[in-house]
């Protein structure tokens, strides 16, 4: 070994020693990158939201005024339509959720319990296919089926986005309910047989509420990429309109940035009711 | 009491069962009969079908030929929620979300008993095992051999006719293990209600079983109480497989018992009389007695016994236990390499079938 080479050797297990005896160091190496970047461009993007939310535009010359207001807040609280349009994304959020649930549900319990270990590999292949195929290829494959002359022909509309969000969404909904699923103990459902009880007592008294917290998990999924959604519903929405599209016409068409940034606030509200109402039921402890 | 005592009963009759998983057959043609109110082990190496035989008595698996019948009753087609048995599982599977009073509830909740006595119930298990005070906690904030206790509880609550223990003790430590053999034999004792339990734990069947079935490839291949097990295995495999075997066989077999066939000999049977001389019996050796020159290879110290592994002159090898009764390690440990005589009775020589 040369003289060069045995340093360079020495230094790093003097590195390595170093690193050994002080664990602190060691950890703020390891996490500096993630929290810089979860620090600055995460939430320093978020907070900027935030604050912006709070300016106005000119209305004639449409330069920022970087001024303290209310103003945003009060248009969106007292305006008719964005309420409807409030309540509306958050009826099609829900129904995407209820949806999803009720379909992936029973994929998750035939993957993790029921299926064959062979099977089960294709059943997840087949449920992460989709996530490899691009949003908008799908979104678009969703109206060529509902539109007129289509396989489904069903037209546009609310349903129709409802139905393409629960399809987009689904995965989402599949893979944290199967994992919890997986986690649960074969023996637990056996025993439950076992002391007397049918299906639907296990499910009820065993499976649903085990699972609860996977449930949980991927609602939040679903949930919040539907309340932000605005791509699908102007492919297969017809008129309709979303808390999505008010932010991206604000940005766009309208040049309202502030604005937009206060009709954003409004899907972060919802999710942190919702996250609180969740907390309530001890399910996130478990997640 | 002037009622007439019923006949012993058969609680479960096996009856050619058989199980395949794709190609692989887990159980191949079992008949067994255990009577009401034995404590039944069914006891083999990992593979040996033990464990595929109670899930078929529970419900769990169907088997793929065969029948089960419970107290006279063909159950092979039913489901686990229809059958008169309970499981104690290996691994307890407790309702984690449940208190420890639900969990052991849980069963008599099924059966719509109504809240009172499935109060009392449950309150009456608890304390046959020992547990009173913890119905409020949940399975998570109890040790391992509590929760063993309650998977117990939950199970006898029910008061099945079959209970059915899958490995009960084989995630409990040593000591723990040990206090609840003897529990286990007393509760069964007290409850009345056949006890069928899986273990790959020799120790644990012998002291615990009123009868024991030897398990190996899938079938039976020995019934009997635990000295007939022991003292009489039927088999070379049961032989092997219960306690330490001592084999001899072939060309050994007819230089040291003047007989043809395979002969096994427990270690604790065999005496062990240093021996200078190589020539002729010893005059120690009785005349229902034989005995066998050889060398020790390997001396091993156990405390209370010692290991004495022999390799005999006329071929073959056999292990001898002794106790230690006025040695010491240090008296014994000096004696590898030296000559000995291994002495039995030549009633505790059996010619093993198979």
């Amino acid at each position: 070994m040369s003289a060069q080479a045995a340093e360079a050797a020495g230094f790093r297990r003097g590195l390595a020693a170093f690193l050994h005896r002080r664990p602190w160091v060691r950890l703020s190496l390891l996490l500096s990158a993630p929290l810089l970047w979860l620090g600055v461009a995460y939430l320093g993007a978020l907070a900027a939201l935030f604050v912006t939310a709070f300016w106005t535009t000119d209305t004639f010359t449409g330069e920022l005024v970087r001024t303290f207001t209310w103003a945003n807040f009060r248009d969106l609280l007292t305006g008719e339509v964005y309420r409807t349009i409030t309540l509306r994304s958050v009826g099609v959020a829900l129904a995407v959720t209820v949806i999803d649930l009720a379909i992936a549900f029973p994929v998750a319990f035939a993957m993790a319990k029921v299926a064959s270990p062979r099977s089960r590999r294709w059943l997840v292949i087949a449920v992460l296919t989709p996530l490899w195929a691009s949003y908008l290829v799908k979104a678009y494959a969703w109206r060529v089926m509902l539109s007129s002359g289509g396989l489904l022909g069903w037209g546009f509309g609310l349903t129709a986005t409802v139905l393409t969000l629960a399809y987009l969404w689904l995965p989402y909904m599949i893979l944290p309910i199967y994992a919890g699923l997986e986690r649960l103990p074969d023996s637990l459902l056996e025993a439950a047989g076992d002391l007397g009880a049918r299906a639907g007592r296990v499910f009820r008294t065993v499976v649903w509420p085990l699972a609860f917290p996977a449930v949980i998990a991927g609602s939040i999924f679903t949930f919040s990429l539907s309340l932000g959604d605005y791509i699908a519903v102007k492919i297969v929405g017809g008129k309709s309109q979303l808390i999505g599209n008010v932010v991206y016409d604000n940005i766009g068409a309208a040049n309202n940035l502030p604005f937009a940034a206060a009709v954003a606030t409004v899907p972060v509200v919802i999710m942190l009711v919702y996250l609180a109402a969740v907390r309530r039921t001890g399910a996130l402890e478990n997640l | 009491m002037f009622s007439v005592m019923p006949q012993s009963e058969t609680a479960v009759r096996l009856r050619g069962l058989r199980k395949e998983f794709g190609t692989v057959t887990a159980v191949d043609g079992v008949d067994l009969d255990v009577q009401d109110g034995e404590f039944f082990a069914m006891l083999g190496p990992s593979g040996s079908g033990k464990t595929t035989v109670l899930r078929m008595i529970a419900g769990f698996e169907t088997p793929t030929a065969g029948s089960v019948e419970l107290g006279g009753r063909d159950v092979t087609r039913l489901a686990p929620f229809e059958r008169d048995v309970n499981t104690v599982f290996q691994d307890y599977a407790l309702f984690p979300h449940m208190s420890v009073l639900d969990n052991v509830e849980y069963g008599l909740r099924v059966k719509k008993v109504r809240r009172a006595e499935r109060r009392e119930r449950a309150l009456d298990a608890l304390r046959s095992v020992r547990l009173e005070g913890m119905e409020g906690r949940r399975p998570g904030q109890l040790s391992g051999g509590q929760r063993q206790r309650v998977a117990l509880a939950r199970a006898l609550v029910n008061r099945p006719r079959v209970l059915l223990l899958d490995e009960p003790l084989g995630a409990l430590d040593l000591k723990l293990r040990e206090e609840m053999q003897v529990e286990l034999k007393a509760l069964q004792r007290e409850v009345g209600i056949t006890f069928l339990f899986v273990t790959h734990d020799q120790e644990e069947a012998l002291t615990m079983s009123d009868r024991v079935a030897v398990f190996g490839h899938g079938r039976i291949e020995q019934v009997g109480t635990p000295a007939e097990i022991y003292e009489r295995p039927a088999s070379a495999f049961v032989a092997g497989f219960v306690g330490t075997s001592n084999l001899v066989s072939g060309e050994a077999a007819r230089a040291v018992l003047g007989r043809d066939g395979t002969f096994s000999i427990r270690p604790e049977k065999l005496r062990v009389v240093l021996d200078a001389s190589d020539a002729g019996p010893a005059p120690d050796v009785g005349s229902d007695e034989h005995a066998a020159a050889g060398t020790v290879a390997e001396v091993v110290y156990a405390g209370p016994a010692t290991r004495f592994v022999v390799d005999l002159d006329a071929g073959g090898r056999l292990i001898a236990l002794q106790q230690n009764l006025q040695v010491s390690s240090m008296d014994v440990t000096g004696l590898r390499g030296a000559r000995v005589r291994l002495v039995w009775q030549r009633r505790h020589e059996f010619a093993i079938t198979s």
